[in-house]
């Protein structure tokens, strides 16, 4: 039998790890893997509308260049790789709009931390994945840009805020992006989309050139088809950086040889606050499986676990997260760059640049921040939220006491139809339950794929202790490894290029 | 606690975005339903609990006061919307 070379779509079918093997063995050149992915992706791009720039020219130097480190031995473990990047990420001279008509034809001077960092180990940018706009929503379907679909059905959302990455891994577009996570928006699309997605502990990723929403909340973090995918880019983006004073000092593990412990003797918390109320059938009945297969694997499972300060987490997120983005907003005023509008006055100018440049979703945020920020409501709102979010910090840092990690689902739902919960705010807010507690405590968390409801992907969500992205990459591993629900993709998957 | 026309008027003014008057009536509902969510909160005893700004323990973080190179003019100026030769152009401030 006689074994035949793959061909650049077949390998882009592989998850980056392997991708990364058949690149250095010569197999394939990254200009090949890029031309099939870029082929790929704006093939899908009808159906899906998962990116708002497609980076052609850049790509395909990157990947030349990528080529010529590869034939020298000078490589880093993503060298040539083609990954796509949410469009709150500044990309240097590559238009950067947050999904939003305000920074419409806006080119950053500079790239963010992360980005930096990626072009310097020599991965191949693909483009630019849509987003609600300013990472504000659940659904990717409050973008200036259009709706993001989801590949296992396309007359459904792909989650949000960062749907465009989501949908483009989960179609096979490419095998890695970034995302990033202020109350739910790497995890939850991850779920809706069957993929994995890991929101890393406050401060373990620089948040420089990441265009700001809130601040004391947000971190970048990647989607990947397995474990062992996003431990790689974690290990790429993350660690302490002088531009960012809130990015931590705390030296960064090797994650992908922290990979292979197992399950046994993993002591796992099951907190009872999290299966909510109207909470589909078909997503519990996943998530007990998953948790019983972490059971007959050699996890310790607690069922007693509670916090139960958590269903408060939302209020809060809703009051914390407007707040810092009523702040970090204010800077888009239609003078040094962005979306202006013509009026005869200053302060008419200003109103009408921000009436006009920020959609519905961003202006509902910015009220509500300045609301809870104004004179007489300060204390009511904001200082009782911060005050609950000490609670809620204090009852995980207690919960961690004694477990390694905590599972729940990711969200209470599967993917829903497109429009139906778009003009009902609260509904749209009410698929973050179980996502924001954790950035209101600032732990890292994951969405792994187990199983499915109706056809379409259940996610399963492991929360860790501050820094302990080994724990939950090495229990996404083994569990990937037994289950193997990363391996189902749905029909739409790769195939559409020609 | 519902709100009012004028009180949205109010919150958008300070928050400098101009509102239709559909937008108006629209935010006003919208809002009210959040706030209306957000009384969950009184139920929550937090006597003498301190508030939490960040979730990680950093304070002071200083870096050494070293100059650095500044982006040049036109690079700045290019994202501008309107500029008047190596200037930012704006409507009058002052009457």
């Amino acid at each position: 039998m006689t074994t035949e070379a793959l061909r650049p779509d077949a390998i882009l079918d592989l998850p980056a790890h392997e991708q990364a093997k058949q690149l250095r063995s010569s197999a394939v050149t990254s200009r090949a893997l890029t031309e099939a992915a870029l082929a790929r992706v704006r093939a899908q791009e009808t159906s899906l509308n998962a990116y708002i720039t497609i980076t052609d020219t850049e790509a395909l130097e990157q990947a030349d260049a990528a080529d010529a480190r590869l034939r020298s031995g000078n490589v880093a473990p993503l060298t040539g790789i083609p990954i796509g990047v949410k469009d709150l990420l500044s990309t240097k001279g590559v238009e950067t709009t947050a999904a939003s008509n305000m920074l419409r034809g806006f080119k950053p001077i500079i790239d963010c931390t992360v980005v930096a960092k990626l072009r310097e180990a020599g991965a191949v940018f693909v483009g630019k994945t849509n987003l609600d706009e300013f990472a504000m929503g659940s659904s990717t379907e409050h973008s200036a840009y259009g709706a993001t679909h989801n590949p296992w059905d396309l007359e459904r959302v792909p989650g949000g805020s960062s749907g465009g990455s989501a949908a483009t891994v989960a179609a096979g577009g490419v095998a890695l992006s970034l995302g990033t996570d202020t109350g739910g928006s790497i995890r939850q699309p991850a779920a809706l989309c069957g993929i994995v997605g890991l929101k890393p502990t406050y401060g373990r990723v620089s948040r420089f050139g990441v265009i700001a929403f809130a601040s004391s909340l947000e971190q970048v973090g990647p989607f990947a088809r397995d474990a062992e995918d996003a431990a790689l880019l974690l290990g790429a983006i993350a660690g302490v950086d002088p531009q960012d004073a809130t990015s931590a000092p705390v030296p960064v593990p090797d994650y992908t040889a922290l990979l292979f412990g197992g399950l046994a003797g993993l002591r796992v918390g099951v907190p009872r606050e999290f299966f909510v109320d109207g909470m589909e059938p078909g997503v519990r009945d996943a998530v007990e499986a998953a948790i019983k297969v972490f059971e007959d694997n050699g996890a310790i499972v607690d069922r007693d676990v509670t916090l139960p300060s958590v269903p408060a987490a939302l209020p809060v997120y809703y009051i914390i997260a407007p707040s810092e983005a009523s702040a970090n907003l204010a800077r888009y005023d239609g003078v040094k760059y962005g979306y202006r509008a013509e009026a005869e006055t200053m302060w008419d100018e200003m109103e009408q640049s921000r009436g006009r440049g920020f959609g519905a979703e961003v202006k509902r945020r910015i009220f509500l921040g300045t609301y809870a920020l104004s004179a007489g409501y300060y204390d009511a709102y904001y200082l009782k939220a911060q005050k609950v979010r000490t609670l809620i910090r204090r009852e995980f840092a207690a919960a961690f006491a004694s477990h390694d990690l905590l599972l729940t689902p990711c969200s209470p739902n599967v993917a829903f139809k497109l429009g139906e919960k778009v003009d009902d705010p609260l509904a749209m807010y009410l698929n973050d339950l179980c996502t924001i507690p954790v950035n209101i405590a600032g732990n890292p968390a994951m969405s792994i794929p187990c199983g499915f409801a109706e056809g379409l992907p259940v996610g399963l969500q492991l929360i860790g202790d501050m820094f302990s992205e080994p724990t939950l990459l090495r229990a996404a591993h083994a569990y990937g490894e037994i289950t193997k629900f990363q391996e189902r993709r749905p029909a739409f998957f790769g195939g559409h290029s020609s | 606690m519902p709100l009012t026309d004028d009180e949205v008027r109010h919150i958008a003014r300070l928050a400098r975005v101009g509102l239709s008057d559909d937008e108006v009536a629209r935010a006003r509902e919208q809002l009210s339903t959040i706030l209306e969510h957000f009384e969950l909160l009184n139920s929550y005893d937090v006597e003498g609990v301190p508030p939490t700004a960040q979730s990680f323990d950093l304070a002071n973080v200083e870096r050494d006061d070293v100059s650095r190179e500044s982006p040049d003019r036109d690079t700045l100026l290019a994202n501008a919307p309107r500029v008047d030769g190596p200037y930012v152009r704006v409507r009058a401030v002052l009457e």
